[in-house]
């Protein structure tokens, strides 16, 4: 085969472009991903509450009355600024209670004790080790940290509420309006700020963050420190952990394991009585 | 070949006219939408997707179906098709246009829509369908711009647009896969989580697409001096009764699956969708007329007989077209949020302003069709007489 | 050349559209920049004025750090600690560091970002300082 001169410049050409663009693409392509590959590294601020991977456990068994469960609930919308709208429309919720047949679909039995169907049980994120919302975020506004927390970055969500279809918990709520209103009697949504977190704005979505502000000041999440002992938070990779106590000495359960997203919040149902 | 859309007669600016007027009235609605936020609309923590995202959707549908007349007309030299080719690639434009607004209206923060690609994120299938859907849209307007400035000089195309004719073809299915794919892959929600949903998505695709073409041609017929043949609609028709048959097939499917399994999380949809769960049965109605309306179209279109009719093929393209504006554009969507993931019944309807907004798209895409058409009708009008 | 006269009236107008804010901002008095406020309680209680980094630093890169802060904080978690020039420690946090000083964000912050015209989107989340309405 041969070419002529023009022919050959072409080639030429079309190589060296090939040959200088292509890698500056692939190097900044890289760089962008790496900027949140997904895992990201955790808080090493002195004194902070570090760990390979966060989990906690719901102890259902101090959880016996709405107080119990109010408390923390309070605890968490308080601290984080979690509007309260008044209608189930526009609802933002970090940690709530749902009883166990809706908590844990297609695990309830027909004759199982009518008290532990009707039992709320405190849900909130999975933190999941194979979380589906990290997956479609089509702008890593949440993304994983290397602690296993799951994390939402307010400032880039641009509100598309892909990881809403996608979370097979109903963690994530949207901002429908403007969580910093007032409802028709005047009363602001957010009852009392807190004035060290910022509150959201309208359309992004939010959720429970394992409080990463509190971790990195070496404090414990608001829920479980409000728990009096019903949620314990800890490293579920360290051995030594009272999370991994706990696992080792009760049957617990985890939410929907059959889809395989590795939930990192198990429940305890009964007391250690029960085992 | 721009001036070809502002030379019109009294009827065309009417029609331009109220088409600005809605989509004035859409974008007063959406500023209302803008400042309040998407709470304005009838979606919720449990429906968190509406009508916004099920037009989109369709569409997308409608875009890819341009394909069914290029694919025929260049890879198997169909003549036929001539005429209509330019008609399938600008509605392809025109659809993809409502498809990139649909997502705009429905994003909580529009003014942060550029961090799509200032954060590109190819695990998400979101990422990949703005790939394709801009693509798609380029690769439309330059090959429908360039071939039918090239008809206006009496000159064949030029050559290096044959490549991108080629790739276009390849291109068309993509769009409707990846929007599937937006669907099919997110686990818990058991009526999108089908292997079978691209599929189904291009079926109904194929059969929805050209229906949209056959009524429009009719209209052109009457409205121009342009005729896009006979012939060619009646091959439209095959094209639907083949894909609208393909669609009622997969949806039968799914049923199939569904129900012989017997497991619920996969029957609760159907149920919810085709008669309600516990009184819940806002969708029942809508579903139930697609249903008919999808049986009425098989039986005229079936028939070759009734088929080669116009009028008839017009009524059975009309009936596929709202059949499937139903089950794609409203149910198909709506119903994956229902029951929710608590196994709860909370349901879903589009609040006034929300269709106001949606129709304000629709008033866009078709004002961009009609001075696409305007121009590529008098184009051929010219080059012709 | 057909209708000279108006296409030279048409430019003329143009170009008085175009230059207006000049001709507005010159022929005007002159608008004084303002200058950002820092008279207040926490300030004055501080033997020494100083911010997280010099003043003109700040003056012409807050925002960039307020950028790097905000990454550092939601999205990196490395540290949530600044360490400045002096080899000082701060917490990166707009409403807990900045703010706790800059108490006036009306005479601090408003006034700049009005008379430059930017309006930065921090306050939509971020909740400013309770101050007295002057």
């Amino acid at each position: 085969m041969s070419m002529n001169r023009r022919q050959f410049l072409k080639i030429a050409g079309l190589t060296t472009i090939a040959g200088v663009g292509g890698p500056v693409i692939v190097a900044g392509m890289k760089e962008r991903l790496l900027e949140a590959s997904e895992l990201v590294d955790v808080p090493e601020r002195s004194g902070a509450l570090t760990a390979q991977r966060w989990g906690m456990v719901v102890d259902m068994s101090r959880f016996r009355t709405e107080a119990d469960r109010q408390k923390v609930i309070d605890a968490c919308h308080h601290i984080h600024n979690v509007p309260d709208f008044g209608n189930p429309k526009d609802e933002i919720k970090w940690i709530w209670p749902e009883t166990y047949e809706h908590a844990f679909p297609g695990r309830e039995d027909e004759y199982m004790p009518h008290a532990l169907k009707e039992m709320p049980f405190l849900v909130l994120c999975n933190h999941c080790a194979n979380p589906p919302c990290v997956r479609v975020c089509p702008t890593k506004a949440t993304f994983k940290r290397k602690d296993g927390i799951v994390m939402m970055d307010m400032h880039r969500c641009i509100g598309c509420r892909f990881c809403m279809a996608a979370c097979p918990f109903g963690a994530r709520s949207f901002n429908w309006r403007d969580p910093r209103g007032k409802d028709a009697q005047g009363r602001p949504f957010i009852r009392k700020e807190n004035p060290e977190y910022p509150t959201r704005t309208i359309g992004v979505v939010e959720k429970c963050t394992f409080c990463t502000e509190r971790l990195a000041k070496g404090l414990q999440p608001a829920c479980a420190e409000a728990s009096d002992g019903g949620l314990v938070f800890g490293d579920l990779e360290d051995e030594n952990s009272d999370i991994r106590n706990k696992l080792r000495n009760h049957f617990t359960i985890r939410r929907k394991t059959e889809l395989g997203t590795s939930p990192s919040v198990y429940y305890v149902i009964g007391g250690a009585e029960h085992v | 070949m721009f001036e070809k859309a502002l030379q019109g007669n009294k009827s065309y600016w009417i029609w331009i006219f109220v088409l600005l007027a809605i989509t004035g009235a859409g974008f007063l609605a959406y500023l209302r939408q803008f400042t309040y936020g998407l709470g304005v609309t009838g979606m919720s923590r449990d429906v968190s997707w509406g009508f916004y995202i099920g037009q989109f959707t369709f569409l997308v549908g409608i875009a890819a179906s341009g394909v069914m007349l290029v694919l025929p007309y260049y890879l198997h030299n169909y003549k036929k098709f001539g005429r209509l080719v330019i008609l399938g690639e600008f509605l392809a434009i025109s659809a993809v246009i409502m498809c990139i607004l649909f997502i705009f209206v429905d994003l909580g923060q529009p003014r942060r829509v550029m961090n799509v690609m200032l954060h590109p994120t190819p695990n998400s299938v979101m990422f990949w369908d703005m790939v394709v859907l801009v693509g798609y849209l380029i690769l439309n307007v330059v090959i429908g711009w360039t071939v039918l400035g090239a008809e206006r000089k009496g000159t064949p195309p030029q050559g290096w647009v044959k490549p991108l004719i080629y790739l276009s073809i390849a291109w068309a299915p993509s769009i409707h896969t990846v929007t599937a794919f937006l669907y099919a892959g997110l686990p818990g929600r058991h009526f999108w989580l089908s292997a079978i949903m691209a599929a189904r998505f291009l079926a109904s695709a194929f059969a929805s697409g050209p229906a949209l073409l056959i009524i429009l041609a009719l209209i052109i017929r009457r409205v121009t001096r342009f005729d896009p043949g006979k012939e060619a609609i009646q091959t439209l028709g095959k094209i639907v009764t083949y894909f609208m048959l393909t669609n009622v097939f997969f949806l039968g499917l799914e049923f199939f699956t569904a129900f012989y399994s017997g497991i619920p999380g996969h029957i609760h949809t159907f149920e919810y969708l085709y008669a309600g769960i516990e009184g819940h049965d806002k969708l029942v109605p809508l579903m139930r007329i697609s249903s008919v309306l999808a049986v009425v179209a098989v039986f005229l279109l079936i028939f070759p007989k009734i088929r080669a009719n116009e009028t008839m093929l017009a009524l059975a393209s009309v009936a596929v077209f709202i059949s499937l504006w139903i089950d794609k554009g409203f149910g198909l969507v709506v119903g994956g949020f229902i029951p929710n993931m608590f196994e709860k019944v909370v349901e879903y309807w589009p609040t006034g302003l929300e269709l106001l907004i949606s129709l304000g798209v629709w008033a866009i895409g078709l004002l961009v069709l009609t001075a696409l058409y305007k121009i590529a009708i008098s184009v051929k009008e010219e080059v012709e007489l | 050349m057909y209708d000279g006269n108006k296409i030279i009236i048409g430019l003329v107008v143009f170009g008085l559209l175009i230059i207006s804010p000049i001709l507005y901002n010159t022929l005007g008095k002159a608008s004084v920049p303002p200058e950002p406020d820092i008279n207040t309680p926490e300030i004055n209680k501080m033997v020494e004025k100083k911010c997280v980094e010099p003043k003109s630093f700040m003056r012409a890169n807050h925002m960039q750090i307020l950028n790097d802060w905000r990454d550092e904080v939601v999205r990196v978690g490395k540290t949530r600690t600044y360490v400045n020039g002096e080899g000082k420690e701060f917490n990166m946090s707009l409403q807990n560091t900045c703010m706790k000083c800059h108490s006036n964000k009306k005479n601090f912050c408003d006034k700049c970002h009005t008379y430059m015209a930017v309006k930065p989107y921090c306050w939509d989340c971020h909740i400013a300082p309770k101050e007295k309405t002057t």
